[in-house]
């Protein structure tokens, strides 16, 4: 596949994936059968550069979160490589694999599944700091991170269950800023949001970008938040890389089918209002 | 759309409901009549009540809540009604798709068993009968091989075919009114418009009411008649769709309306911001005095901070000291782009 953003080889990815293919073992169907296995991820090559925003769409099972896991180094992939700032995060030293770990975070698409109940949210921000063994000023950074979100400090000393889930998505949100990131990798995460909340986190990702010059990683299967938030988007199909191109350009003339059918799933109040949106 | 038939009694007459446990009052006096073969959205904020209306509705709110006011279906005030009488007409007269349906369906039964016994359980068919109704009920809903289907487990399946069973479940036993509770938000987009073309079509043939619970606009402007606006446990504003969403009198309807990301508010270079309500849904337990909205809206004024403004009455109603009158703002549909 060609690249059309040839203006972009100038500038080296700050984390990027080649070649990579994932397959997992199924279950055996009988006995003495061998194991079945299914490929998840075909050859697939992504990157993104520092301050660049990058989205990666497509329908469900098409290989997006495995995608992710991959690029945060929460799994190995079974072929290809993963390299964070030039070099082979699987085949450096423990100072390496840290840098990258710090430098990688991610917002998961479920909030209430990825904060633990029984911990007040101040103590859940406080997690990745302590898991990552950083110092400083925990209590000032926490405050910080709670200001880029929207949340005020009251919000420290209550347990996820007192949260709808859209607060909670934004808690999240804040946690995976804590250690902060160069990239940041989000898997769907205003997808369970309202609608002014959504505005709310989309600038806010663009600000982060702009601000701290953050690289973003924004997956979502809704193609119009995603032209909102990046400017260069991937869309996957069963386990490929099917096209890349620019928002403006995937929106009016999509080539693969799989960018066709995201088009023409987009629902939008006005189609509603004209009596033609489930048309 | 189906228009609501005026020879039968209305599917919803909802008085002062008021949903509350006790600390807290999440649902602070709603009322709305939703017509016979009516469709109405209830859209608003996580937070703003729209569930627990919902399962007040169903007679199934979560320990320690309680609700009161009048909410009359089929001629009885559910409000008063026992626990036993409630569940004989859960799933009969009114049925509720929920968001999430792999909590909902029994992880350990069979599909197809699961929505015969719905049908068992409220009809008088037989085992055989049941089965057969069911099956025709997954073909309707588009699933793909509907006999090996009713044999697999609910985790066998994907969430937009559970949510399909889910729906098929619904309108098993032919209610009068569907309550769903924001049944596409789990589904990605592709999945999502086929799932609503599908509970579109079987309201419309069987002609039932049918309450859409979303905080996605789109969606209410393709399945609904009317609108109703949440926030902070109240309704703010309530039409017609196409009145409401094309000339909204609230400036919290027109905040939402305003933060859809369209092709038009896009700029697709990566400059544009999205147009988007400031601050958040004030917490149940410091709701603001007067207008809760007041804290958010640039159109405050002493007395929305005072006074809590009441719904106005008649068809086009919105609760604001100072409503956005029409003409008034001829960009309202389109977005903004700040
Ligand atoms: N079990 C509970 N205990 C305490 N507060 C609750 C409970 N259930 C709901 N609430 C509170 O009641 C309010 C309304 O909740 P409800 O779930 O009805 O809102 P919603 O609009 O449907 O939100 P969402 O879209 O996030 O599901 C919220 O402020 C919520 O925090
Ligand atoms: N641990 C696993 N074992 C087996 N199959 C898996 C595993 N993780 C993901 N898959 C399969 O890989 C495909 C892609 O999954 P995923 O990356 O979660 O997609 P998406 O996030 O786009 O929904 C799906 O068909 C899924 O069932
Ligand atoms: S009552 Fe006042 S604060 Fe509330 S929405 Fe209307 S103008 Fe805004
Ligand atoms: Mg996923
Ligand atoms: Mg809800």
């Amino acid at each position: 596949m060609t690249r059309p953003f040839d203006e972009h080889h100038l500038t080296p990815p700050l984390l990027e994936m080649r070649q990579v293919t994932q397959t997992y073992l199924l279950n055996r169907k009988s006995l003495l059968g061998a194991r079945p296995s299914l490929t998840v991820l075909d050859n697939v090559s992504f990157d993104v550069r520092p301050g660049e925003a990058v989205g990666l769409v497509g329908e469900s099972g098409s290989g997006k979160t495995t995608l992710t896991r991959i690029l945060t180094g929460m799994e190995k992939p079974k072929q290809g490589h993963v390299f964070y700032n030039g070099a082979d995060v699987w085949a450096g030293d423990g100072e390496r694999w840290r840098n990258f770990r710090r430098s990688v975070q991610v917002v998961m698409q479920s909030p209430r599944s990825s904060l633990d109940p029984r911990m007040r949210i101040g103590l859940s921000l406080l997690e990745p700091l302590r898991a990552l063994k950083i110092e400083g000023d925990h209590v000032a950074r926490v405050h910080e991170v709670l200001d880029q979100v929207g949340m005020t400090r009251q919000a420290l000393e209550r347990y996820p269950h007192e949260f709808s889930g859209g607060q909670l998505q934004r808690i999240a949100i804040a946690r995976a800023l804590m250690p902060a990131p160069k990239v940041l990798i989000a898997d769907e995460p205003v997808s369970a949001l309202d609608v002014s909340i959504q505005a709310q986190v989309l600038n806010l990702l663009k600000d982060l970008v702009r601000e701290l010059g953050l690289s973003l990683v924004f997956i979502a299967h809704d193609l119009s938040v995603v032209a909102y938030t990046t400017s260069r988007v991937s869309v996957m199909s069963a386990g490929r890389i099917v096209e890349v191109g620019k928002p403006l350009d995937l929106f009016t003339k999509p080539q693969a089918e799989a960018t066709q059918n995201l088009v023409g799933a987009i629902l939008t109040v006005e189609a509603g209002l004209a009596g033609n949106a489930l048309a | 759309m189906t228009k609501p038939q005026t020879n039968r009694p209305d599917a919803l007459e909802v008085q002062n409901l008021v949903v509350h446990n006790t600390v807290l009052t999440a649902v602070r006096g709603i009322d709305f009549t939703l017509p016979a073969g009516g469709r109405m959205g209830l859209v608003g904020e996580s937070g703003s009540g729209k569930t627990l209306t919902a399962l007040s509705l169903m007679g199934l709110l979560p320990m320690g809540w309680q609700a009161n006011g009048t909410v009359r279906h089929d001629g009885v005030d559910l409000i008063t009604q026992s626990d036993k009488a409630f569940s004989s007409r859960r799933g009969r007269t009114i049925s509720m798709v929920f968001q999430d349906p792999l909590s909902s369906l029994d992880p350990v039964r069979r599909i197809g068993f699961q929505v015969s016994s719905v049908i068992r359980r409220h009809t008088k068919a037989s085992k055989q009968e049941a089965e057969a109704q069911t099956l025709e009920l997954f073909r309707q809903m588009s699933l793909p091989r509907p006999e090996q289907l009713m044999r697999a487990y609910p985790h066998e399946i994907s969430g937009g075919q559970r949510q399909r069973v889910m729906i098929a479940m619904a309108l098993a036993c032919y209610p009068q009114l569907i309550i769903a509770d924001e049944p596409t938000t789990a589904l990605d987009v592709t999945v999502q418009k086929q799932v609503l073309r599908i509970l579109n079509n079987a309201v419309q043939e069987r002609g039932c009411a049918l309450m859409m619970i979303t905080h996605d606009l789109p969606i209410i402007a393709a399945m609904c008649d009317t609108v109703a606006v949440m926030y902070a446990g109240r309704i703010v504003e309530m039409g017609p769709v196409s009145e409401v969403f094309r000339a909204p009198r609230h400036h919290y309807t027109k905040g939402l309306l305003d933060s859809q990301p369209t092709m038009d508010n896009i700029a697709l270079d990566g400059s544009s911001r999205l147009a988007s309500i400031p601050g958040m849904v004030p917490p149940l337990h410091s709701l603001p005095r007067g207008c809760a909205f007041h804290p958010r809206c640039s159109a405050a004024s002493d007395r929305c901070r005072a006074e809590v403004p009441q719904l106005e009455t008649g068809q086009r109603r919105a609760a604001c000291w100072h409503p956005i009158e029409a003409g008034a703002d001829a960009t309202v549909q389109a977005g903004v782009t700040a």
